[in-house]
């Protein structure tokens, strides 16, 4: 009773609060701690998912439309929820180490971009494209089906492959998309190289909605339909095969489990839900290059995923949220903050902040705390912010 | 009338060691042991029946269909399982989830009734529960269904690996030392588990034991390894007696201890 009226307190209040001062990052980080306090908090379930559905569907679009920065935030968690679930499904579930899961991203992105710019003309001629706008949906299905058959066609050749063998082809595999992107240039212009391809269109919004709230909106009804999906697949005969192929192997092979069926199966669904995502990006971004599918961000939704719990869609939703939300709001914060103390020429025991050397500039540290924050939490927390139910188990072994 | 269960002249190297040599083999019903010294090759006839390793040599046929060069899922799909001589649960998953994770191979849902979950999904689903439970039951795992296998005792777990095995609706059940650990009281209990399922099901079993008591008080035929070479086979008594059998466990009298290599 007493953690429902706080979770209600807390929403309310924090969103007043953000849109009484939508500049500070704090407030916002606020806010966001208050839906995360919901999810998690010991209420009762109609309140949690009303509380979240008024949260995320009415407060964050309000909130928007004072700080569009906040939606755009938003929007970026939304599209890293899924892409961590996609992995976790890999990772967490079937326990096939892959470090270039970013490179399904980047071929759902591709090929709405392709099709959906003047670039396609260059590849097949004429002045057929871009594709009408509405053909965004239809190519929604298109970037999960080719992702998903990038999916088998990685899984084919590392299906014998374990543990250390399997993290390095498909982290040579990651690789392989983004050269592939950054060199079919020539001979036949597919990708436009390093350039990179614009402008992709964008398919028209239903009510007149701001592109903001569209892309917000859109990525979210996705992560909610790959929750659903996910959960699904999770508590199935195919959930319980995956984690069977995680524990053992070969007992799993001798007690009927067909390896190579389940092993392509998950590596597919895994990336069909970055294939989606993909898609939606390009249009949100307008502009995509080779540069958005480096090996950094393969590691950056597999420590979502660690960092959340591997094996538990709660933990991939946290972490998904908490790194990026950390990446573009905190660090960035943070080093704004330190500049602003450097400029006004504040003397930390007699040495002026603003003599510290460009070497030393704050933004430069962002990743190092990040880093810092990981192995902190590998330490006191291995199991994750969210354990799944079982592996809280295996650890306190 | 042709066997159950049969292997002709299944030779199996590794290297230059020959692990097992033309061994002949066959099941009809009841409970075939397999018994034989450390490095006789037991276990690794086992793992080509279901399809671990493959054979250089020799045919096996299960149902008079040949079997050798067919998956380990496929063959389970056929009606062989086996349980693990060094317990293979997955150890971070439930009683009940390992039994149903056995039962994959009876499952005809696709991905498309997993998303949907149709009605189809969820009767299937709920039988499957029920019969994992009843299964739990008849080998004395009653209401450890959502306890995680590593944490049930050691002698719960070699029964939980048996219910996982009986969950693919096997006709020939492959046992690799089942008692090994067990008290004798347990392993009696055990060995009355077995009678009764060969007695309600049917059902066919090969028997790898190094528990006499429970070799000779269990089985029907008993077929002796030694060196990868099958040296006796007949009723339990008969090979109780066999000279090359006592040999082969105690050594050549007033040879002194025997000394082995390779294995």
């Amino acid at each position: 009773m007493i953690q429902s009226l706080i979770a209600v307190a807390l929403v309310a209040l924090s969103a007043l609060a953000v849109a009484t001062f939508p500049r500070s990052v704090l407030v916002f980080l606020l806010f966001q701690g208050s839906l995360l306090f919901v999810f998690k908090a010991r209420i009762p379930e109609r309140l949690r998912w009303a509380l979240l559905a008024i949260g995320l569907l009415v407060l964050m679009p309000v909130i928007g439309y004072f700080n569009s920065y906040y939606l755009e935030v938003a929007t970026q968690v939304g599209i890293f929820v899924a892409l961590a679930l996609g992995l976790n499904i890999v990772v967490g579930l079937a326990g096939l180490l892959d470090l270039g899961y970013v490179a399904f991203f980047a071929v759902g992105a591709y090929s709405w971009a392709i099709f959906g710019s003047p670039h396609a003309n260059i590849i097949f001629g004429g002045d057929g494209f871009p594709l009408a706008g509405w053909w965004f949906y239809v190519f929604l299905f298109v970037g999960l089906g080719t992702a998903a058959l990038t999916g088998i066609l990685l899984g084919l050749p590392v299906l014998r492959l374990h543990g250390d063998y399997l993290a390095i082809v498909t982290l040579g595999f990651g690789e392989v998309i983004r050269v592939l992107a950054n060199n079919l240039d020539k001979p036949i212009n597919f990708t436009n190289g390093p350039k990179g391809i614009t402008p992709i269109s964008r398919p028209p919004t239903p009510f007149g909605l701001p592109y903001g709230e569209y892309f917000y909106f859109l990525a979210l009804l996705i992560v909610v339909a790959v929750i659903i999906v996910n959960r699904r697949l999770e508590d199935s005969h195919i959930g319980r095969a995956w984690e069977a192929i995680r524990e053992d192997e070969l007992a799993a092979r001798a007690m009927g489990v067909p390896l190579v069926r389940m092993k392509l199966m998950a590596f597919a669904c895994g990336a069909s839900f970055a294939g989606v995502m993909g898609v939606l990006f390009s249009a949100k971004q307008v502009f995509i290059n080779p540069e958005s599918f480096t090996f950094l961000e393969s590691i950056g939704v597999l420590a979502m995923v660690i960092l959340g719990g591997m094996g538990s869609i709660p933990g991939a939703i946290v972490g998904a949220t908490v790194v990026t939300v950390l990446n573009l709001q905190v660090l960035k914060g943070f080093s704004l903050w330190l500049n602003e103390l450097k400029n006004a020429g504040v003397t930390v025991f007699g040495f002026s902040l603003a003599d510290l050397p460009t070497q030393f500039e704050p933004a430069k540290y962002e990743r190092m705390v990040f880093g810092i924050i990981l192995v902190l939490m590998m330490i006191f927390r291995p199991q994750g912010i969210f354990p799944a139910r079982r592996r809280q188990r295996e650890l306190a072994h | 009338m042709p066997s159950l269960f049969e292997c002709r002249g299944v030779t199996k190297r590794f290297g230059g060691l020959t692990a097992l040599h033309g061994v002949d083999f066959a099941v009809e019903r009841g409970v075939a042991s397999i018994i034989g010294p450390n490095g006789a090759g037991k276990t690794t006839l086992f793992n080509i029946f279901t399809g671990l390793y493959a054979a250089d040599e020799g045919s096996v046929t299960f149902r008079e269909r040949p079997i050798l060069g067919l998956r380990p899922d496929q063959i389970t799909a056929l009606g062989i399982c086996r349980t693990f001589q060094n317990i293979r649960l997955f150890a971070n998953m439930t009683a009940i989830e390992n039994v149903l994770v056995g039962m994959n191979s009876r499952i005809s849902l696709g991905l498309w009734d997993v998303l949907s979950r149709n009605p189809g999904f969820r009767r299937t689903e709920s039988e499957l529960a029920a019969r994992a439970v009843g299964l739990l039951d008849r080998v004395g795992l009653s209401g450890t269904a959502n306890v995680v296998a590593r944490n049930l005792p050691y002698g719960d777990r070699r029964r939980l690996e048996l219910a996982r095995a009986l969950a693919s609706e096997p006709a020939l059940l492959l046992l690799d030392e089942p008692t090994a650990g067990m008290t004798q009281g347990e392993a009696s209990a055990l060995m009355h588990l077995l009678r009764g399922l060969v007695a309600d099901l049917g059902l066919a079993i090969i028997l790898i034991e190094h528990n006499m008591r429970v070799v000779m008080e269990v089985s029907d035929r008993v077929t002796v390894l030694d060196h990868g070479e099958k040296i006796a086979e007949g009723p339990p008594r008969e090979v109780q007696s066999n000279a090359r059998v006592i040999e082969a466990y105690l050594g050549k009298r007033g040879a002194g201890p025997r000394t082995r290599s390779g294995a």
